[in-house]
């Protein structure tokens, strides 16, 4: 019989103002084995940690049960209050009574009284608790960064400043990201490349950095600290070790008419390319979809021209197979597709742009050399719109319900910016809220509309009118002077919705992460563990896990290498003691468990057995402790009950199952 | 909550994997989101931890209805669980109902670590169901009564 100890949390008035916690700690004294049950206002503070550990040694106490808050935000303070005092750390069960009963139920009499059953469940099954100890396995110490903007170059550089060996996996042929693509940056106006691409070469020179771009994660298998990865590397037709990125080949290429992306389609690049001036690395890539001498054998300009040989049409995807103890996932954001949102005429006129183009047309290096020129007729435009929150705030279904978080500031960016280089050109705003919190944010916004003269309306846009004279009628309501506005403008700049990337899906499979229904990546904790996933291994760095500006991304990809170096840090690391283990003498060799485990953790072996007197040499299943995750399909694949799990064996499911339904 | 039968108070057991289900049960929690007391969490590590014993002894031991909740689909913590779990399930289910323990009152449902919001709906909408169809009696172990 274990000694049994009973502590009831009133976790202040979280759990005490609907359950009487005095009477759940009464009704559970009185459960079989229970030597002491006591309650306090705070367990999970110093002097309640002190009052489980001075009980657990007053009473020789051999199991624990907690009635608290969620086992996911305490358990871990527990075992370690419990291993303290000599106990081991697996003997103590927590009742959730706040997340699962004070904080729903309003009724006290109910609330209690459910309080009371899930502590005679968590009683039930601390009898049945046996002491575990957890193996170790050694941490490999090498991380990956999966995405190269500002966030994962960030991560990776100060994981290599650390130290540690990173990779950088990059989908695109150059690192760099969204903020390669930006003119100048809110609320400080620097450029954007001036300060990014030190950083995209410091990558580039790090020798414990290495950048696998135009690659991609196809597969992870394995555990914190010891993850086995395969990158793809796709095939782009030019020898990475021999090209000098002298861009001769992207000089000659006839194929003349392929939509530039850097540039967002707004002017045109060859077939042969390399992204941008400062990309890295600057390697040429071929686009298999435009090249003409990939697509019909015909051509080979390219290769002419080359000097160094590099080019190699018959180049193939390969494979590259590493290790790593840490997966930091950077995947970044795009801007949503506008085609739900006609009634703006993004796809009808060439004068409605996304802001995300009107960088490009601003940026010195973009398809106009930052001459601010309409994209129909190359002319002045004397009359800017700027519509915020298109596809946010969108409670319609069409849109995202959140807020992308950076329009507000980007605009005013682009208002001043305008503002400041044509002080002929009129700027409206239409918005429905500003919100500029940050430092100098705000300070920035009011700028814009104080000294640059930027004519702010709230109110939403119903249409823009494409006219037959080339200019557009935006359509909307000023709510503040409640009047119908028709405004002619040369040019529509639409603050489109961020979402995350396209990739961000798969990713988090394979990684088998969670993300929240708007795909972005959902962290440990929101407030006390904001860059880890709840995967352990798993860490979140920029806009995968939610709209971020850039100063709060390189805070997160900071904050993010931080806990990356904490892991590798270590030499080995503990593993999770909950995992399977088969009765030899019950299992019957029949496989079905192994073909259920989705990590290889099963394998059979012969053993000799006495039976009846005799040597018996029966097939017999074991599990490996270090590869098994505790999942548990295992143990209901197994027909003759030899196989169980730790921790959350069949027969204290069981307990709780009998101790639920006796009321 | 309406209860449509004020006396009769169901017992449902809910089984809720560690990574997503049980993490949407705390979320409901966080935000207040009420559902009946009547439901009874017991916390494992994936649906596919759940032997059908485990749902057979509940309905023994006089639960009114069992309510499985894991990842969705393609989202298990590990890879394959709640596939295997779906496959067990759809089994055991239509065993029951073969032995007059009706399909409503066994449920399985996805419910991410996102969905506070859906995690109580369902427990709303599970406690609805069951109480409607009253107290179960097949199965029940007399002996346990008391």
């Amino acid at each position: 019989m274990q000694r049994i100890g009973v502590f009831v949390c009133h976790c202040g008035t979280n759990i005490a103002a609907t359950v009487d916690v005095k009477a759940v700690a009464e009704a559970l004294r009185h459960e079989p084995g229970v030597v002491v049950s006591e309650e306090y206002q705070y367990m999970c503070s110093e002097a309640g940690q002190e009052l489980i550990k001075n009980a657990i040694k007053e009473n020789a106490l051999t199991g624990v049960v907690v009635c608290s808050c969620s086992p996911r935000m305490h358990e871990a303070t527990f075992r370690k209050t419990v291993a303290a005092a000599g106990l081991n750390p697996y003997m103590l069960e927590i009742a959730n009574i706040r997340e699962q009963v004070s904080w729903i139920h309003k009724n006290i009499e109910e609330a209690t009284e459910k309080a009371i059953i899930l502590g005679r469940a968590a009683i039930a099954k601390v009898h049945l608790n046996a002491p575990l100890t957890a193996g170790e396995s050694p941490v490999v110490k090498r991380a990956l960064v999966i995405g190269g903007g500002i966030a994962g170059i960030q991560t990776a550089l100060d994981i290599a400043e650390a130290g540690f060996e990173v990779d950088i996996v990059e989908k695109n042929p150059t690192i760099g990201g969204k903020m390669t693509q930006l003119d100048k940056t809110f609320p400080t106006l620097d450029c954007a490349a001036c300060i990014l691409t030190p950083k995209m070469v410091d990558c580039a020179q790090n020798d414990k950095i290495k950048i696998y771009s135009y690659s991609e994660v196809s597969e992870v298998k394995g555990f914190v600290g010891n993850f086995d990865v395969t990158i793809k590397r796709k095939a782009r037709y030019v020898d990475e070790n021999k090209c000098t990125g002298c861009g001769l080949c992207t000089e000659k290429c006839p194929q003349k008419k392929v939509p530039n992306e850097f540039n967002l389609g707004l002017d045109n690049r060859r077939a042969i390319y390399i992204p941008f001036a400062q990309a890295v690395p600057k390697i040429a890539t071929i686009d298999a979809d435009y090249c003409t001498m990939l697509k019909s054998g015909k051509c080979g300009v390219c290769s002419k021209v080359c000097t160094v040989g590099a080019i190699d049409y018959k180049q193939q995807d390969t494979y590259v197979n590493e290790k790593y103890g840490a997966i930091v996932v950077a995947t970044g954001f795009n801007p949503i597709k506008l085609d739900k949102y006609d009634e703006f005429a993004y796809s009808q006129s060439a004068d409605v742009i996304t802001s995300l183009e009107l960088e490009r047309l601003m940026n010195a290096a973009g398809p106009n050399g930052g001459t601010l020129l309409r994209p129909s007729d190359k002319k002045h435009p004397h009359r800017i719109a700027f519509i915020q929150c298109v596809g946010s705030r969108c409670d319609d279904g069409k849109g995202k319900s959140y807020c992308s978080k950076i329009c507000c500031m980007y605009t005013a960016k682009h208002a001043m910016l305008i503002r400041e280089k044509y002080p002929d050109t009129e700027v409206y705003v239409f918005y429905i809220d500003v919100r500029t919190p940050g430092k100098n944010f705000d300070e920035f916004y009011r700028r814009a509309v104080e000294e640059y003269g930027v004519n702010y309306v709230k109110g939403m846009v119903g249409k823009v009118l494409p006219e037959p004279d080339g200019t557009l009628t935006v359509r909307a309501s000023d709510l503040l002077n409640g009047q119908q506005l028709n405004l002619s403008c040369d040019l529509v700049v639409l603050a489109a919705a961020i979402e995350p990337d396209n990739s961000a899906r798969p990713l988090a499979t394979m990684l088998t992460a969670s993300m929240d229904t708007n795909d972005f990546f959902t962290e440990a904790h929101p407030k006390l563990r904001p860059v880890e996933s709840p995967t352990a291994g798993i860490f979140l760095s920029g806009a995968c896990q939610g709209p971020k500006d850039i100063p709060e991304t390189v805070s997160q990809a900071s904050a993010c290498a931080a806990k990356v170096i904490g892991l590798l840090a270590k030499n080995t690391l503990k593993g999770n003691p909950c995992v399977a283990h088969s009765n030899e003498l019950l299992c019957n060799g029949c496989s079905s468990c192994e073909k259920v485990c989705p990590y290889g953790a099963i394998s059979y072996s012969d053993k000799e057995f006495r039976i009846n007197g005799k040597m018996v040499t029966r097939r017999v299943a074991s599990v490996n402790p270090a590869v098994c995750q505790g999942c548990g399909a295992c143990t209901v694949a197994c027909p003759s009950g030899a196989m169980d799990l730790n921790g959350f064996s069949n027969s204290q499911i069981m307990a709780e199952v009998d101790a639920i339904c006796k009321w | 909550m309406q209860m449509v039968n004020k006396e009769f108070k169901p017992k449902i057991v809910a089984f809720c994997c560690n990574w997503c289900s049980y993490a949407g049960a705390d979320l409901a929690g966080t935000n207040r989101l009420q559902y009946p007391a009547e439901v009874k969490i017991i916390r494992v590590p994936c649906s596919c931890r759940v032997n059908p014993m485990f749902i057979l002894r509940a309905f023994q031991r006089g639960a009114d209805g069992v309510i499985i909740c894991g990842c969705h689909p393609g989202d298990c913590h590990y890879t394959t669980g709640n596939y295997y779990a779906r496959r067990r399930m759809t089994l055991l289910f239509s065993m029951l109902d073969f032995l007059g323990i009706e399909k409503e009152r066994t449920r399985l449902e996805w419910v991410s670590a996102a969905e506070g919001q859906k995690f109580a709906s369902t427990m709303n909408d599970f406690v609805k169901t069951v109480t409607e169809l009253g107290e179960n009696k097949r199965l029940e172990d007399l002996r346990c009564k008391k």
